[in-house]
């Protein structure tokens, strides 16, 4: 996944001013008829109740995440499950870890829970300090916007992942990991979302509607509430939504290298740190996570691509140029 | 100042600035967070004599910005560092000392730099052919069933992890099929053949997933251009498609991609750290994993440094780069 890319397409719908919401039922209708975008809508909505409901899923299963089975393991072959296809059986559903013999199943709905929370709860902290940068940045006078906007590139120009894996260097082992990477994350890549946010809020506050609140006398305060926030909606929306499958990889990204969440916590990279050893023996502990995480990222991708296209009509038209799509996305947009 | 000579100095100041600006964000979250910076920096090994040393070398007691001077100072000038019994001279551009295994930071990086580089610039290669290819024939082939194959394939490669791409790769080629053998860097001056095939692998899981980025990009680009009116004015003249397309609509869309050639060397170089550690080459990557791994310090402040330079030096080329392939772009 490329920051730079998601940087690209989310500027195309910030840099010009997008039509201010037009609601929310008519964002529910424009994602509607995208068939793509509704399938990936659904998986998202299972992905994140399997997440939710972890604990009731493995409690079915009468399994947990963390205990260690040594009986089914064989330890005199290096740990590798015992029984057909990695040890799957009415006990175990996917089988247990080699070496450990912790159950699969369990450590996957868990791992689900660790990356969907991890990638969902950075992006929070991503949106608002770019939000908050980003308007104080085009609202301030000279010097403001300058330092800030300094601030933004050297954020932008340093690597997410580059960062990210150095500051975990120094953060003492104590602290949670989970929600160590969430900071981390959350609070190295906001740079991208900061420059769309100062663009169109410069745009916005060109625009006459705010100028007639600041010549009724507004303060800065309650214009940047009132009257931008709202016009900075539709761009954020569609930032924030490229911007979740891009933390879900980069967690993944962190925990392969050993970086990110750590053991007995679960998580889908960090269970294909070892896969490679194990995939003759047990081939569902490599293929399981990695399918997560593929499906995962592909579908919020797909669901973000739809909510962009959603929230700027022109894009719908500018790709479907040329295409027999046209007749139906004008079809649509005058409907 | 005006044109293209005032255009060119004011994108190298911005740069430097921007530089220094990141030193000083390095130097603040590595060096003045709460906690024995000594400790930290010297690593868990060293004796209560040699964190002395650390803290006077890091000057400790100074207050922050003095501290920030010296830093810098020893970075462009660079500063003698005293190991108890003898001084070592750590000349410029010094990147510091790493006091767990005593040997110069720049010396780490130069050694291990020639590995990330062949990784990262034959992968390079790869991508930009395939990406600029797929998003052109796609955008070519619009509406069709080839169009559709392609932006299939590519939300594929965009959704995969280059990790995932690689160790599937590496367990069919090298475990299942025994086509390569599993990889290990040989070095270019050593065995150029060798080189290649021990390389081709790494390069293929590294150039498949940047490759998604920019056949989406130059798809974009390209439906953009081809939406424009003077392609509607060659096609109205009757101009073949196949010399619109390649000819005429590819120039104006290449900008936008060689912009994000530029922007992407950040997210390729966190690709490549993935990449060195999955298949064991001994590159930059693999040492920053494992300097953050035993936590030592100063090669992982070397490293971003060293790696924010590049990024820095990346985009300003690809302004520079921007400005001479699109005429219209206003010089600011």
């Amino acid at each position: 996944m490329s920051e730079a890319l998601v940087a690209a397409e989310a500027a195309g719908t910030g840099t010009e001013p997008v039509p201010a919401a037009s609601g929310a039922r008519q964002f529910w209708r424009r994602l509607r008829t995208q068939r793509a975008a509704l399938v990936a809508a659904v998986v998202v909505a299972l992905l994140v109740l399997v997440a939710v409901a972890a604990p009731l899923l493995t409690a079915i299963e009468g399994q947990d995440p963390t205990t260690y089975h040594p009986s089914l393991i064989d330890s005199a072959r290096g740990g590798v499950p015992i029984g057909s296809f990695g040890g799957i059986s009415g006990d175990h559903w996917l089988g247990v870890e080699p070496q450990t013999g912790r159950d699969l199943f369990a450590r996957l709905v868990y791992g689900a829970r660790v990356s969907l929370g991890v990638a969902l709860a950075a992006t929070v902290i991503q949106v608002f300090l770019g939000v908050v940068v980003g308007v104080a940045a085009a609202l301030g006078t000279g010097w403001v916007d300058q330092l800030l906007s300094r601030l933004t590139d050297i954020f932008v120009a340093l690597p997410l992942m580059i960062m990210s894996l150095a500051l975990l260097a120094i953060v003492p082992a104590s602290f949670p990991r989970p929600v160590l990477v969430t900071l981390v994350i959350g609070f190295t890549a906001w740079g991208n979302i900061s420059k769309v946010v100062r663009a169109q809020t410069l745009t916005l506050k060109g625009l006459d509607y705010v100028s007639a609140a600041r010549l009724s006398g507004w303060g800065t305060w309650r214009i940047a509430r009132r009257e931008l926030l709202p016009g900075l909606a539709a761009p954020v929306i569609t930032y924030a939504a490229i911007l979740v499958p891009v933390n879900i990889s980069v967690e993944a990204a962190l925990s392969f290298l050993g970086v990110g969440v750590k053991p007995p916590t679960p998580s889908s990279g960090q269970m294909l740190t070892a896969a490679d050893v194990w995939y003759q023996a047990a081939p569902q502990y490599l293929l399981l996570p990695a399918g997560a995480l593929f499906i995962t990222v592909l579908a919020l991708t797909v669901l973000g691509d739809g909510v962009r296209i959603a929230l700027d009509p022109r894009a719908a038209s500018r790709l479907s140029a040329g295409t027999g799509r046209k007749r139906e996305a004008r079809k649509e947009g005058t409907a | 100042m005006s044109g293209f000579g005032g255009f060119l100095l004011r994108r190298l100041v911005g740069a430097v600035i921007t530089l220094l600006a990141i030193s000083v964000l390095v130097y603040v979250v590595f060096y003045a967070t709460p906690g024995n910076v000594a400790q930290i920096t010297c690593g868990p090994r060293c004796s209560p004599e040699q964190v002395r040393q650390v803290a006077e070398q890091l000057k400790l007691d100074d207050p922050l910005y003095l501290r920030y001077w010296h830093f810098l100072v020893g970075l462009i000038a660079g500063q003698d560092y005293s190991t108890g019994t003898s001084v070592a001279h750590c000349s410029a551009p010094c990147l510091g000392l790493s006091y767990q295994s005593d040997q110069q930071v720049l010396d780490i990086i130069l050694a291990k730099l020639p590995v990330s580089l062949s990784l990262v610039l034959g992968a390079m290669v790869l991508w930009l052919i395939l990406g600029v290819g797929t998003g052109v024939l796609s955008a070519w082939r619009r509406g069709r069933f080839t169009e559709r194959l392609l932006t299939g394939l590519t939300l594929a490669g965009w959704a995969t992890p280059v990790f995932v791409i690689g160790l599937v790769l590496m367990i069919v080629v090298c475990g299942e099929l025994r086509l390569l053998p599993f990889p290990q860097y040989v070095r270019l001056t050593d065995d150029p053949e060798q080189w290649a095939w021990n390389l081709l692998l790494p390069w293929l899981s590294l150039a498949l997933i940047e490759a998604a980025a920019f056949a989406r990009m130059t798809r974009a680009s390209m439906l953009e251009t081809l939406a424009e009116d003077h392609i509607r004015t060659f096609r109205a003249y009757g101009v073949a498609e196949r010399t619109i397309v390649v000819r005429h609509a590819l120039r104006g869309a290449l900008a936008p991609v060689i912009a994000l050639n530029a922007n992407n060397v950040g997210s390729a170089i966190g690709g490549a750290v993935l990449t060195e550690t999955l298949f064991g080459l001994p590159g930059i990557g693999q040492e920053l994993v494992h300097a953050v791994n035993v936590v030592d310090l100063p090669v992982v402040v070397g490293m971003v440094l060293v790696i924010g330079f590049f990024v820095v030096l990346a985009n300003a080329v690809a302004d520079v780069l921007y400005a001479v392939a699109d005429r219209r772009v206003v010089l600011t």
